[in-house]
């Protein structure tokens, strides 16, 4: 099937709850209002025919100039080879959306890392909790508002450029260095050499005698 | 650990709590596992992941489309090229931007040497996990011919930064060829060494035989993907049924656990397949250098890249499974919103479930033949 036959079914059985399909730029996807997110999962799951059976991703995406963060759904079916993006609308403030934990288990972990890096709250989710970062961290780092804290229980995550000390520390260097060699007296006319040809820098070793 | 996770184990009983890394040398990276055992025999172990968390996600909307490709290599460091790949043919399918054929077999040739030394390692020191420490000096041994082959191929032995949007990044150097076929040839000698040094083995045969069962319908139902989907069973591989770049042209088969040691989808089932797959490899490397075409090795692509505004997912076979990049682009120099989605995140989220009921000692047959890398569970 493909992704517009799978759109239609799903349009035929809940109606305005799935939104249009999105003009296919690249690859297209669906509107669904999150109050019937889980229903129409289970549907695509179950229906024989559909049988989308693999959750493959699982992500949000933030849009402040919106006011809204998207949930996306990548679903595909191993049997019939055919697949749907889905996405749901939440607000930034407070985004919850359900959870669809039950009708695919790999959405435990990828809602765990939304809920993580993104602050949305999957409602009907058995565990959900920070994934990546620490339980105390503060603030959803892919927002796109998201400030760095400028350190954790004192570990700071900025550090001074090594270049500054390198460059300060060669100043007093060359400080020292100027200070022990002071700069030789503006040179006298050259005097004439001895042999009248300028010094070979280093005389040629000895030949070893036999 | 994470106190909500503590709150969660009832201390009433005899049970004990015990870490399990993160500093272990069989937990292959940073991981911890909260295990919570009776005895010998775990109810339950809990990853706790995270520690190489370096929000490559976040890099990737700050940097420029060509720019983040360096940093691609650190999302696998074992399989650094899938990585590459990936993010180039996502940005090739935004920009419909058509690869060279040459290109085309070249990724195709440098994937499947890196998958082969990947595969090398992971089985490698799954034999080291379990209690066979010589496999993994032989594994590695080939490993380093491989590094000596891409390193005379992109110049880096670890991470890669080979491929390009729009091709690869050096044509292969003169006499390259011949030196990768005089290796494959050798190594299809490495592979029966290899099945009399361990697989066969007796004691190795009862340590993964049966053990961490993970059936069709939860590998599926978790997510897994790559050899530890297709250890349960399951007849999928990307390179085949979503077939991109160079693969179409190529006459492979994909090895499917069948049960070798009693169970199928057991331990010795994702191990085993890994093993069948190099030799798939070997063949795949050899078609694609004895039929490179001539050519451009680089597409014409504009210097500065600029995606119109849509979204795109592209899959990859990687060496841990289907590795995934979901980019946004907004028309601008750099991408809204780039994902990864990687094998071994999905993997340790079923390792919780599998865990119950196992031996301590069979965690790490667990953990070893999912061949969970740090850095892919944590980007």
């Amino acid at each position: 099937m493909t992704t517009s036959e799978i759109h239609q079914r799903l349009q035929a059985q809940f109606g305005e709850a799935v939104g249009p399909l999105s003009e296919p730029k690249v690859d297209p996807f669906a509107f669904v209002k999150p109050d019937r997110l889980v229903e129409v999962c289970r549907f695509l799951k179950d229906t024989p025919g559909l049988e989308i059976d693999f959750c493959e991703d699982l992500t949000a995406v933030d849009w402040p100039k919106r006011d809204a963060i998207e949930v996306v759904y990548h679903l595909y079916s191993y049997k019939y080879r055919h697949g749907i993006v889905l996405k749901v609308e939440a607000s930034r403030a407070a985004p919850t959306v359900p959870s669809v934990e039950g009708v695919w288990k790999a959405a435990n972990w990828m809602e765990r890392e939304v809920y993580d890096l993104f602050g949305v709250t999957f409602s009907g989710h058995p565990d959900l909790r920070r994934v990546m970062l620490p339980d105390d961290w503060v603030g959803h780092p892919l927002r796109k508002d998201y400030q760095e804290a400028g350190g954790f229980h004192g570990i700071p995550n900025l550090r001074e450029n090594p270049l500054v000390e390198l460059r300060r520390l060669d100043e007093v260097r060359m400080a020292e260095h100027a200070k022990a060699n002071p700069p030789p007296p503006p040179p006298a006319a050259p005097a004439p050499s001895a042999a009248g040809a300028p010094p070979s820098p280093a005389a040629p070793p000895a030949a070893p005698k036999a | 650990m994470s106190k909500l996770v503590l709150r969660r184990i009832d201390r009433n009983n005899e049970e004990m709590l015990i870490n399990f890394g993160p500093q272990h040398p069989s937990t292959h990276g940073v991981l911890n596992f909260l295990v919570e055992t009776d005895g010998e025999v775990m109810r339950r172990a809990i990853p706790d992941i995270g520690y190489l968390h370096r929000s490559l996600e976040k890099i990737g909307e700050m940097v420029g489309y060509p720019g983040y490709m360096p940093y691609t290599d650190r999302i696998d460091y074992l399989a650094a090229m899938f990585a590459n790949e990936g993010w180039a043919i996502a940005v090739e399918r935004l920009l419909k931007v058509e690869v060279p054929r040459r290109a085309q077999y070249l990724r195709a040739a440098s994937c499947e040497l890196n998958r082969i030394a990947s595969h090398l390692v992971s089985i490698g020191t799954m034999a080291t996990d379990i209690g066979a420490v010589t496999p993994l000096v032989y594994a590695l041994r080939e490993r380093e011919a491989i590094n000596d082959l891409i390193e005379a191929l992109c110049g880096a032995r670890l991470t890669y930064n080979y491929h390009r949007v729009g091709g690869v990044a050096f044509d292969a150097p003169e006499g390259w060829r011949d030196k990768v076929l005089r290796f494959l040839d050798r190594f299809d000698s490495l592979l029966q060494e290899w099945d009399r040094l361990i697989t066969w083995n007796e004691i190795y045969l009862k340590r993964l035989g049966g053990v961490a069962v993970i059936t069709r319908e939860q590998a599926i139902d978790y997510g897994l993907v790559g050899p530890n989907l297709r250890g349960s069973g399951v007849d999928w591989d990307v390179r085949r049924d979503v077939p991109y770049g160079a693969y179409p042209d190529f006459k492979f088969d994909v090895p499917v656990g069948r049960g070798w040691a009693g169970t199928v989808g057991d331990a010795f089932d994702r191990y085993y397949v890994r093993v069948l797959e190099m030799a798939q490899s070997t063949r795949i490397v050899r078609q694609a250098l004895e039929k490179l075409p001539d050519g451009e090795y680089m597409a014409k692509v504009p210097r500065k890249i600029k995606p119109e505004a849509g979204e795109v997912l592209s899959r990859v076979e990687s060496a841990r499974g289907e590795l995934a990049y979901y980019v946004i682009s907004d028309g601008t120099e750099r991408a809204y919103r780039v994902r990864a989605r990687t094998g071994s995140f999905l993997a340790m989220g079923i390792i919780e479930d599998i865990s119950s009921g196992l031996m301590i000692a069979d965690l790490v047959a667990l953990i070893a033949s999912l061949d969970v890398v740090a850095p892919e569970t944590d980007r």
